[in-house]
């Protein structure tokens, strides 16, 4: 909402600037969006009268003028045609920037004649977008007088309020807390009902489901046509538009007291009668802005006796419009419920105005203030004669008593403010004070309870003033406030990182197609509303967010992304179908090099995984192949699981199948992890480290090689080797996998280190015979792996 | 009788001719194995007289130790002569690139998010989480938005289907559900374990998480990081709101006094309601904080509704505290720069490059946050 300081002062007596009533909004709590002042840029030009003007001996459509300036008497060339002797208009020196032409002047012959300056034009000056002319002015003004107050041009405050607040949309609420907050005085407010002539001829009906109540009146014999000049004026600087007195004058009323009004001509209401009621069937209404709008039965409309005539509260109708050939005209003022009123809105897509204020609640005690306000100024602008006040309906109970102890105020503000001026602060917001109970005005809806007086005192005495208090100690758990499942997060994080992984922060949302490749894609899943059709579906995982990543950078030139993100995966819309995934992405394009790789990068992202899960403490899982979800390669991915039925984690390369749906280049190799599902480690809160048992004896190593069935895990054999004897044998390590020439058919070749460490003595040669039988027994119960001779 | 100064000039010629290791372990059989030349007149020794033992053995003995010493002398050499081309041979170009290495990065939201906690966790705060998909009772009704009232339009809400019941879920608008979830007294839903719940008062929390609103443009993305406050107690006021946040602001921005401005400011869900400014310069490319004279809103806040805590169980009388509400990918833009919101969602390598933290970046009290 916008309005002028002049218009301001209608209402509020005061010295206050510009930049002080800004400041002393934002501290009343009212966001002053921008101040625009059209005046600002117009600081070098003056007042100036022309003594001479003659034709220029050069050119037919110049005059050379002689004018009296700040500068003294200049000699001036103009080309406008009514540049006169004796008129009173606009100077520019030289050296001033013209914001209109976007020219800075020079002292420049024009056709000859020197111009020592420039007389200027309402669009020269951008206060208006077209002129005739150059501008003539009050022959009263002085030469030198500053342009813009010669203009009027005043600076236009325009201000966001917040929902609870309608009184705001209207200068004289603004002016009521301003006063409240010392910034001067607010100006009583002197309009005199107008003596009903005669009884109002339109009746009115409300069905207060519609419209709880509507007021109104007829006057008669007036004279429509434009506004007067400052009528016009005002309505011009806060935006808008004047269209004929009587309509102005509802505008004028809305912006200035939050009290909409709409004024029909009378004589096309047909059957005599004003009714608010909700929409029948098939109704439609053509509005002021000449669109026609279906009426459904939530929408309040106005009717009379030939139906719908304008929607309620929102937008008057073309038919029974104020034109200037009215002479009767009857006015309405009503209360429109809030929350109809913007639903209405909604549905029409209108935001007029008058349905932005009673969308937010426009003070029902306005209502026939309101209507005499607007009397008042139709009789002085338009004459005619006024009927009696008609009220059809009831409207909504007043704010009741609140009980208010003042210690309240410290209690919850912490401000230590004294019981008078507790009450003087809500005296002058206009809340009735009587003794312990607080009485809210009728435009204060929003003050339901003591929190909210606090509020009004709060503000009032300004949040500058709050005193900055410490917390009190609280008790703290001692080791740090992160759960074991947060603290695993941001370790997630920061080992990925160090593995030279990039942290992706992805969409919760995405294309329901792709979610269904991925498992999801579920119809309860689907926003009613997305932003975007491809951002339309809660994501069963963040792979398809990731790949769609990966192929976003390698079609920019960056083919070898490695990304990861933590985030929300979702199995369906309760809470407990929400999961963490820790997921990452390998596009293993590694750029050119000389020194040349040459290993499987699946092992790499392997290694990755086993890394991340031992730094977030997890048990040792079990690899189980031939069992991933449809989106995985399946020779080419696997599963980490505990037990039989717990899957940890996934991963593998992607499915081309997959890639080819996300338009992305393959190979992409990733890995899922389930954060939820890595149980909690055994010896929970020991800090301690189990015992380090180093013994003083050599390690020694006995390479293996196993024969095994061609399908046979090669990873399988570890296990029950380290399990041959747990005391002696320190590791086992796979150093080669071979099949081909002296391996039979079906079968492959696992060469396994097995490292044994002595414990107490040295091991006999015949102790490690023993040794190796029973490793050799081991693998070959587990897997049926036999030594290859 | 061997010419011994004959013999010890042939040994020595010998062995300063060999080159190689082997022709020089040959020259020292030869000469002092079991059968060499000295090594037989060393045996003949024994068989001399004792006078000519006296004459004999110094210059035998001599003889043996100026030919060990020339061997171990020149094999010396030799050895030095080897490893010098071995090493001369195993030469690299060392002006070559070592293989190409990814650098990993922390996105800098969660930077931001992990700088946040840092001096939340010091001030006592501990973290409560909540679901992503919440109802319309954690997120608006619960927080004192009226049915149908005009602030729930304000929320751009993504909205999922309506199910048999009518009810429609949504995604959360802010993490101020997780208050309820935790103010919430006598709750014990069947949830899983990181969903929190029923606290008992003082309750000391942040809510980390995502959020969700239908608008998109370089301040807003349909998707964005919160970070809420909330501390419930018996005499916490408005004094300790503007303590904490004025503390935060201090730390989290690393200097000493940053100018900070309250302004009374409406939320249905805090009564009095308050929006924090920040004293910044906006003039350049990038906003200064600490300096210039403009303000930047950089946190909503305020003193928790009564009705909000009815709707939860407690008593208004009894309890009272405030709850506030951070952007943690605008504070993120604030402190490192970033320019359009919508770049933090975009993945963009070279981005999440430049903007991104070292794993090693974790705040820390010693080495301050960032």
């Amino acid at each position: 909402m916008k309005f002028t300081l002049s218009w301001l002062k209608e209402h509020l007596d005061t010295t206050a600037t510009v930049g002080e009533v800004v400041a002393a909004m934002t501290m009343a709590g009212l966001e002053v969006e921008h101040v625009a002042d059209p005046g600002a840029k117009l600081a070098a030009f003056t007042v100036a009268k022309i003594v001479e003007a003659h034709q220029h001996p050069n050119a037919d459509r110049l005059r050379v003028c002689q004018v009296d300036t700040i500068d003294g008497r200049q000699e001036i060339v103009c080309g406008a045609p009514n540049a006169r002797a004796g008129l009173t208009t606009i100077y520019a020196p030289i050296g001033a920037y013209v914001p209109g032409s976007g020219v800075t002047l020079e002292a420049r012959p024009v056709r000859g004649v020197i111009s020592n300056g420039m007389l200027c034009s309402a669009r020269e000056l951008e206060v208006a977008e077209e002129s005739d002319g150059i501008l003539e002015l009050d022959d009263g003004l002085a030469v030198g007088a500053n342009a813009a107050e010669a203009l009027g041009l005043e600076a236009v405050i325009d201000f966001e309020v917040t929902p609870n607040r309608p009184d705001w949309l209207g200068v004289r609420g603004i002016a009521r807390d301003l006063a409240a907050a010392g910034l001067g005085t607010l100006k009583p407010d002197t309009t005199a009902p107008a003596t009903g002539a005669f009884p109002c001829p339109i009746a009115i009906k409300v069905d207060g489901d519609a419209c709880p109540v509507f007021a109104g009146r007829l006057i008669r014999g007036v004279k429509n046509g434009p506004s007067p000049a400052w009528l016009q004026q005002r309505l011009i600087s806060v935006g808008l538009r004047p269209i004929n007195a009587l309509v102005d004058v509802t505008n004028l009323i809305s912006v200035d007291r939050c009290r909409p009004l709409h004024v029909y001509d009378a004589g096309k209401i047909a059957g005599g009668v004003i009714e608010a009621r909700l929409a029948r069937d098939g109704e439609t209404v053509e509005a002021l802005d000449g669109k026609t709008y279906p009426a459904g039965p939530e929408i309040c409309v106005i009717a009379d006796r030939s139906g719908a005539i304008g929607l309620g509260g929102v937008m008057g109708g073309v038919s029974t419009g104020c034109s200037e050939a009215t002479t009767e005209v009857f006015v309405e003022s009503a209360w429109f419920d809030p929350i109809r009123t913007a639903q209405t809105g909604r549905a029409t897509g209108i935001a007029s105005d008058a349905q932005y204020r009673f969308a937010r609640g426009v003070d029902p005690a306005s209502l026939v203030p309101g209507l005499e306000l607007a009397t008042a100024l139709i009789l002085q602008l338009c004459g005619g004669e006024a009927s009696e006040v008609r009220v059809a309906g009831q409207a909504p109970a007043p704010p009741t008593a609140i009980a208010f102890d003042r210690a309240y105020v410290k209690k919850l503000s912490g401000l230590d403010v004294g019981l008078a001026r507790i009450d003087e602060i809500l005296t002058r917001l206009g809340f009735k004070v009587d003794g312990a109970h607080v009485t809210p005005p009728s435009w204060r809806r929003d003050v339901g309870g003591k929190a909210d007086l606090v509020e009004e005192v709060a503000r009032i005495e300004g949040f500058d003033n709050l005193p900055e208090t410490p917390l009190p100690p609280i008790a703290r758990p001692a080791g740090g406030v992160l759960t074991l499942r947060q603290r695993r997060m941001r370790d997630a994080r920061r080992a990925l990182a160090a593995r030279g992984y990039a942290e992706a922060l992805t969409w919760s949302f995405m294309r329901r197609e792709w979610a269904a490749l991925f498992g999801g894609g579920d119809a309860k899943l689907v926003l009613s509303n997305p932003i975007a059709s491809d951002l339309d579906t809660m994501r069963p995982t963040a792979l398809g967010n990731l790949v769609d990543a990966a192929a976003r950078n390698a079609r920019k030139g960056f083919a070898d992304a490695a990304l990861f993100e933590v985030g929300p995966n979702f199995r369906g819309d309760e809470p407990g179908d929400q999961w963490t995934a820790i997921t990452a992405l390998l596009a293993p394009h590694a750029p050119k090099s000389w020194i040349k790789g040459g290993t499987d990068p699946l092992f790499a992202l392997k290694g990755d995984l086993l890394a991340l899960l031992d730094e977030l403490g997890a048990p040792g899982l079990q690899v189980v192949q031939g069992q991933n979800a449809a989106w995985w390669h399946p020779g080419r991915s696997a599963r980490l699981q505990l037990g039989p039925k717990v899957v940890v984690a996934e991963f593998g390369e992607l499915h081309p199948r997959i890639l080819k749906a996300l338009d992305a280049d393959g190979p992409i190799l990733a890995f899922e992890l389930n954060l939820d599902a890595i149980p909690e480690p055994k010896r929970k809160g020991v800090k301690t480290k189990p015992a380090l048992d180093l013994s003083p004896l050599m390690p020694l190593s006995r390479d293996f090689a196993f024969l095994v069935a061609a399908d046979t895990p090669g990873g399988d054999l570890v296990r029950p080797i380290l399990g041959a004897d747990k005391a002696l044998i320190a590791d086992a390590r796979i150093f080669d996998v071979y099949q081909g020439q002296g391996v039979p058919d079906g079968m492959k070749s696992v060469a396994v280190e097995v490292v044994v460490q002595p414990r107490e003595k040295t091991l006999t040669e015949g102790e490690i015979e023993a040794l190796s039988g029973r490793i050799v027994a081991a693998a070959s119960k587990a897997v049926g792996a036999k030594l290859r001779s | 009788m061997t010419d011994l100064s004959q013999l010890e000039a042939d040994l020595s010629a010998r062995v300063a001719a060999v080159q190689d290791l082997a022709a020089l372990e040959a020259v020292r059989v030869e000469a002092l194995g079991k059968t060499g030349s000295i090594s037989e007149l060393l045996k003949t020794l024994g068989r001399l007289s004792p006078d000519e033992r006296r004459e004999q053995g110094p210059k035998i003995n001599g003889l043996r130790d100026a030919v060990t010493l020339a061997i171990a002398a020149r094999k010396d050499h030799l050895e030095t002569a080897a490893l010098d081309a071995r090493l001369a041979a195993e030469r690299v170009d060392l002006s070559l690139p070592p293989p190409p290495e990814r650098r990993g990065r922390v996105h800098p939201t969660m930077q931001v998010m992990d700088e946040m906690i840092a001096v939340f966790a010091d001030l006592g705060f501990s973290l409560a989480e909540g679901p992503d998909i919440e109802d319309d009772f954690h997120n608006f009704t619960a927080l004192n938005f009226p049915p149908r009232h005009p602030a729930r339009e304000m929320h751009d809400t993504f909205w999922l289907p309506e199910d048999e019941a009518g009810q429609r879920k949504l995604l959360r608008t802010h993490t101020s559900p997780v208050q309820i979830r935790v103010m919430q007294q006598g709750q014990n839903h069947k949830l899983p374990g990181w969903i929190a719940t029923s606290q008992s008062p003082p309750i000391r929390i942040i809510v980390p998480g995502r959020t969700y609103r239908s608008d998109s443009d370089a301040t807003h993305t349909p998707m964005f990081h919160q970070l809420e406050g909330l501390v419930i107690d018996r005499n916490i006021h408005m004094g300790h709101l503007k303590w904490t946040l004025d503390t935060f602001i201090s730390r989290y921005f690393e200097t000493p006094v940053v100018e900070t401005r309250f302004r009374p400011h409406h939320f249905p869900f805090t009564e009095p309601s308050a929006e924090m400014d920040v004293k910044c310069d906006r003039s350049g490319r990038d906003v200064k904080i600490g300096q210039g004279d403009d303000w930047l809103e950089i946190v909503g806040c305020g003193m928790v509704h009564p009705n909000v805590l009815a709707n939860c169980g407690l008593d208004p009388d009894e309890w009272q505290g405030f709850a506030f509400g951070f952007g943690v990918d605008r504070l993120g833009t604030l402190k490192y720069g970033m320019p359009d919101l919508r770049d933090m969602f975009a993945s963009d390598v070279r981005w999440l490059e430049h903007y991104g933290f070292s794993a090693f970046q974790a705040p820390n009290p010693a080495t301050g946050l960032s």
